[in-house]
């Protein structure tokens, strides 16, 4: 059977796709611009067919801790927010990643700070992948780019979660969450059963007849045992930098210039180096689709070809921090951005592009 | 081939289901499309645009600095998109909506009285169809039976006995859009 394509908004895809690939629990609290992630799970009604159990929680703290104790039993489980609701969620994020615990956040950020505005922004990348919550702890970070990768990235997500029992999370924006495009959404397959969990997860908490029992805690007050837990942690965050990082190249064979941009930016961005090749100016894309474990290496090799690099970004810059560390300041590095919930056109990054770099 | 389109005007006008249908109406041809509404506090009588692009090939930005053809259904509107059509590009209008018409004369522009229209026939609720309808004429980016494919797979089924009615806007609009 031929795969069935479906037109849908962002926020709709990561719903069904979360529906089908077998996720066991959704725990949210509504906000624009990620609101129909819920509404469409209630839509759905998955609880009569795949059993998933989907819950509105009194707040965003509620929803990020039943996500904890979801987590703590093996069953895949997620929460979803924008920005103001996933600021809420970070004590319940640091505690997760401390007890060392697979699971989902979404982030379908909105322009801050404070309550600011619901239109697109990508300001919490720093938030995203500098800590967020306290300790010393990282969250695998996924930016898409289409309405197909908010589909793909749940499954992959999950998978990430579950590889390295850390959370794992879908930092998107308002574009990418409301805008509608093709998409195939992933073979619905069944939840796994009581038995196949005990089976993958021996860490969960699954009942322990017959077994030690298995302690879900991020909480250790001897600081000798606490500094070997970080310790185990940082060598598990070396291990995800070392095998994860994902990125899209388009068009950086033959470049001179080089932008830098994640999700949505980078669609415009791509746009912006359609327009600047026809007037000769050749410029190449660089997307991080993996914003931790951040792709520096490939950066840094691509780097040694062009003359300079523009970074385009709904914020002040953010991710341009971790482009000019990755290129050690051998070339220029500016940065272009809208800021608040504006979203800049095709044409103001090429007219960036000229102004900054090429002069 | 791609089509680079916005659609604007009052919130109630059916501004994004019109760029709906046509993006659905795309899909049903096995083309790329992109529906990227300026999603906002909006309501009706505020203002809403919608972007739509329906092309051959993939995509690259949902958002545009110019636009092959704009659709403009009220004053502000206008304001904001006249200077975004390319040049020899289209800017259709409906005439009930705008009291000061597009002026630029590098552009092609069209007239539609799809409001005045939809009231005389007591047929106001396909007046975003009887615009659609308008745009076909001009740009044939899908065809008619596309658009009734896509009504059938996007309205729930309790209003597909409406399907013939917005049939008949469409053609009706391809009849009464005319050169301004």
């Amino acid at each position: 059977m031929a795969e069935e394509v479906v037109l849908m908004k962002g926020n709709e895809a990561i719903a069904h796709a979360a529906i089908r690939i077998g996720v066991d629990g959704y725990f949210g609290y509504p906000i624009t611009p990620q609101s129909e992630v819920l509404e469409t799970l209630a839509e759905q009604k998955p609880w009569e067919t795949t059993g998933m159990v989907v819950l509105q929680a009194e707040s965003e703290v509620a929803a990020i801790n039943m996500v904890y104790g979801g987590a703590g039993t093996g069953k895949m489980v997620m929460t979803s927010s924008s920005s103001p609701g996933v600021s809420l969620k970070q004590e319940g994020i640091s505690y997760i990643a401390g007890a060392e615990l697979p699971c989902l956040i979404v982030n379908v950020m909105r322009g801050g700070p404070g309550l600011g505005t619901i239109q697109p922004s990508q300001a919490d990348y720093f938030q995203t992948t500098k800590g967020g919550g306290h300790g010393d702890y990282r969250v695998i970070a996924l930016a898409p780019a289409s309405v197909q990768e908010m589909a793909d990235f749940v499954k992959l997500g999950f998978d990430l979660a579950f590889k390295y029992r850390n959370p794992a999370m879908i930092l998107a924006d308002g574009v990418i969450g409301q805008m509608m495009e093709k998409v195939v959404l992933p073979e619905p397959k069944p939840r796994r059963t009581d038995e196949e969990i005990i089976e993958q997860c021996p860490w969960a908490s699954t009942g322990c007849k017959g077994r030690k029992p298995n302690v879900i805690t991020s909480l250790e007050l001897d600081p000798a045992v606490m500094e070997q837990r970080n310790i185990h942690l940082q060598n598990k965050y070396a291990e995800i930098e070392a095998n994860e990082r994902r990125y899209e190249e388009i068009e950086c064979e033959d470049a001179e210039y080089m932008i830098v941009a994640f999700g949505s930016c980078a669609r415009i961005a791509q746009k912006a180096m359609e327009h600047a090749r026809e007037e000769g100016i050749k410029v190449g894309l660089f997307r991080p689709i993996t914003l931790w474990p951040f792709p520096a290496p490939e950066i840094a090799k691509r780097a040694k070809q062009v003359k300079g690099i523009l970074v385009v970004e709904l914020n002040s810059g953010q991710m341009i921090e971790d482009v000019k560390l990755a290129v050690e300041c051998n070339i220029p590095v500016h940065h272009f951005g809208r800021l608040g919930g504006i979203v800049p056109d095709p044409d103001e990054v090429v007219d960036a592009l000229k102004e900054k770099l090429i002069k | 081939m791609k089509h680079e389109i916005i659609i604007a005007g009052f919130g109630g006008q059916g501004v994004l289901s019109m760029g709906k249908i046509l993006a659905y109406s795309g899909l049903m041809e096995n083309k790329e499309v992109t529906w990227m509404p300026a999603y906002g506090p909006e309501q009706r009588g505020g203002t809403a645009n919608v972007t739509v692009i329906v092309s051959d090939e993939r995509i690259s930005s949902p958002i545009l600095s110019k636009y092959d053809c704009a659709i403009i259904l009220n004053q502000p509107s206008l304001a904001k998109f006249e200077s975004k059509v390319k040049p020899g590009g289209i800017l259709i209008y409906d005439g009930y909506g705008i009291i000061n018409p597009p002026t630029r004369k590098d552009i092609k522009v069209y007239r539609i009285d799809a409001m005045d229209e939809a009231n005389e026939r007591n047929m106001a609720k396909t007046f975003n169809m009887i615009v659609l309808g308008g745009l076909l004429k001009l740009m044939p980016i899908v065809s008619i039976e596309s658009v009734v494919k896509a009504l059938r797979k996007t309205l729930p089924e309790r209003h597909h006995h409406l399907i013939p009615m917005n049939e008949e806007a469409i053609r009706i609009g391809m009849g009464i859009i005319k050169e301004a």
